[in-house]
């Protein structure tokens, strides 16, 4: 029976909402997120984080009404708006692929025997479901690559990998968000910052984001890289709702 | 903002921290904070501030301090030989400093971590609406990072009647905590502990683990009897919290700690309960744990008596 509780220590419970991870999982659990942010009616809810599948909710045992109590709060705020459609953000984030920003662009490709352009093209033709965050500060965890570009990861790690690289590992495409060490194959970097501890919301991307990647120039990333150190690029992001997408879900399933 | 203290050594590893920077796990990032929640509210309350200002968490090698300002400053946590001018002071009191005085540590005697809560509270800049330390996201203290030599820490001058007052307060010996080489923590088991075979969920509350030397503010990593899963395949990344206990494919489990990572994809066999972490914080490299299974009634309640035994001290310390 999902979704099914589950304790994590003493001051977190999860919530588990189906075994595998879909889009409409995610949906399930953006919907319970983003009522259980009301924090008049759950005052003892400190944070929430959504996973693939779950959404596991922090609560201050000092002020919760007894386990059972909760459970049954969780309960019913998961049934509640099942019906409405979301409203989802989609952000399109510039990527100069290639060259130095991008040092395994040409492995990737020969990987599939393509050309560098291809998979540039297949990197980009695709729109990407933020599944969760996670790993460091603003970092996503995407879904939706297209499985003809999937690429192993790098045998021998590197020790240093630039924020805003764009990765492939597996199956799995990425941005980091932070430098750190890493063995993600590199195609492209970002020029544009998701993590920003001066801005009141830190991370440029959150769960149930659809994110887009455009090809850009040398020339459009020095630019851009600029107007972010100063904090005046703005990344294009459109409100959209998902009614047209839930047409375009019972469409795949009569076919 | 003033200068209370600049730092001569910094030592070993000594950051700033408050209670964490809660709210924005939902973005990755992780909330920080003390490793030893409990001397971190002892050494406040008994500098006559509130449980969650920011103090120094110092780790096995103390740092050398120079006191800018008379203040008071309490200690509580590992005792890592303090002294104050070259004269030995003890741990879990206040002591009133002044101008001019320098604080140094020596060897470290018993426990890992110890917590230096100055009167007032480091005043530092909030980042994300916190003090906290956070060197891999380099957030909070000063700049990111650890202390550093020459680095100055501000805070609130008071005045020397109210300083005074504040200071040669002790903790009483009932309340203080005893940092031994061996320790038993309780666990609430997670349902991922299906991952294990029986044997191995049955060997990892039978068993002794000893702490490696890979182990730090995010992790610490065990050694002992591996633990095997019963099946194949990875866990869906999900949500982990401070002192869950994941499992990676090698079997030797890692604890994770304060400056952990907010999700994990490995899976966890359980989550040692908020009371018992002082416990684990306070281990060093070579020491060992062992696991008891508990219920997450016993664990509110320990919680509960803890926020009691707080809230009597804090009226008993303001009242003298």
């Amino acid at each position: 029976m999902y979704p099914s509780f589950s304790l994590v220590g003493d001051r977190a419970i999860r919530m588990t909402f189906a075994r595998e991870m879909s889009e409409q999982i995610n949906a399930d659990i953006r919907r319970t997120f983003h009522e259980l942010k009301n924090k008049e009616q759950y005052p003892y809810i400190e944070e929430m984080i959504p996973g693939y599948t779950t959404l596991t909710v922090f609560y201050d045992p000092l002020i919760v009404q007894g386990i059972n109590q909760m459970k049954t709060e969780l309960m019913k705020a998961q049934k509640t708006h099942k019906e409405e459609f979301l409203t989802y953000r989609k952000i399109t984030l510039p990527v100069l692929y290639g060259g130095d920003k991008g040092p395994d662009l040409s492995s990737v490709a020969d990987y599939h025997n393509l050309n560098e352009e291809e998979v540039i093209h297949r990197h980009t033709s695709r729109e990407y479901l933020v599944y969760m965050m996670g790993f460091a500060p603003g970092f996503p965890y995407l879904g939706g690559m297209d499985e003809g570009i999937a690429t192993p990861r790098l045998k021998n790690p590197r020790r240093k990998v630039e924020q805003g690289s764009v990765g492939i590992a597996g199956k799995q495409t990425g941005v980091y968000s932070l430098t750190s060490p890493g063995g993600w194959q590199i195609i492209g970097r970002t020029p544009v910052s998701l993590f920003n501890k001066d801005e009141e919301v830190p991370s440029l991307l959150r769960s149930g984001d659809r994110l887009t990647f455009q090809s850009i120039s040398q020339a459009e990333f020095d630019k851009i890289i600029h107007q972010d150190k100063k904090g005046i690029f703005e990344p294009r992001i459109e409100w959209k709702n998902d009614e047209g997408r839930k047409d375009d879900q019972d469409g795949e399933k009569k076919n | 903002m003033t200068a209370l203290m600049k730092v001569i050594d910094p030592g070993l590893h000594t950051t700033i921290q408050d209670l964490g920077r809660h709210g924005y796990q939902e973005f990755g990032i992780g909330p920080s904070g003390p490793m030893d929640p409990w001397a971190f509210k002892l050494a406040n309350l008994l500098a006559g501030n509130n449980q969650k200002e920011a103090v120094l968490e110092i780790t096995m090698v103390g740092p050398t301090v120079l006191f800018m300002e008379n203040t008071v400053i309490s200690l509580a946590g590992a005792n890592l030989s303090p002294t104050i001018d070259g004269k030995k002071v003890m741990m879990w009191q206040s002591i009133y400093v002044k101008k001019g005085q320098e604080l140094r540590f020596g060897k470290p005697k018993h426990g890992a971590r110890s917590y230096l809560a100055i009167a007032g509270g480091i005043q530092t800049d909030k980042i994300l609406g916190s003090r906290a330390t956070n060197v891999r996201a380099v957030l909070g203290g000063v700049d990111g990072e650890a202390l550093n030599s020459r680095d100055e820490v501000p805070g609130i001058v008071l005045k020397d009647s109210i300083l005074k007052k504040r200071g040669g307060k002790h903790l009483s010996h009932s309340l203080r905590a005893y940092y031994r080489p061996h320790q038993i923590v309780r666990v609430i088991p997670d349902e991922q502990a299906a991952f294990f075979t029986q044997d191995s969920q049955e060997d990892f509350y039978n068993e002794t683990f000893k702490i490696t030397a890979q182990s730090d503010r995010m992790g610490y990593r065990l050694e002992g009897k591996g633990l095997e899963r019963k099946k194949d395949g990875e866990i869906l990344s999900d949500a982990v919290a401070f002192g869950s206990i994941q499992v990676p494919r090698g079997g030797a489990p890692i604890i994770l700690m304060a400056d952990r990572q907010t999700t994990g994809g490995y899976p966890k066999i359980g989550t040692i309960i908020s009371h018992d972490l002082w416990r684990v914080a306070q281990l060093l490299p070579g020491q060992t744990i062992t696991f008891e299974k508990t219920t997450l009634e016993e664990a509110h309640r320990c919680l509960e008596a803890e926020a009691n035994v707080c809230k009597v001290l804090e009226m008993a310390i303001k009242q003298r």
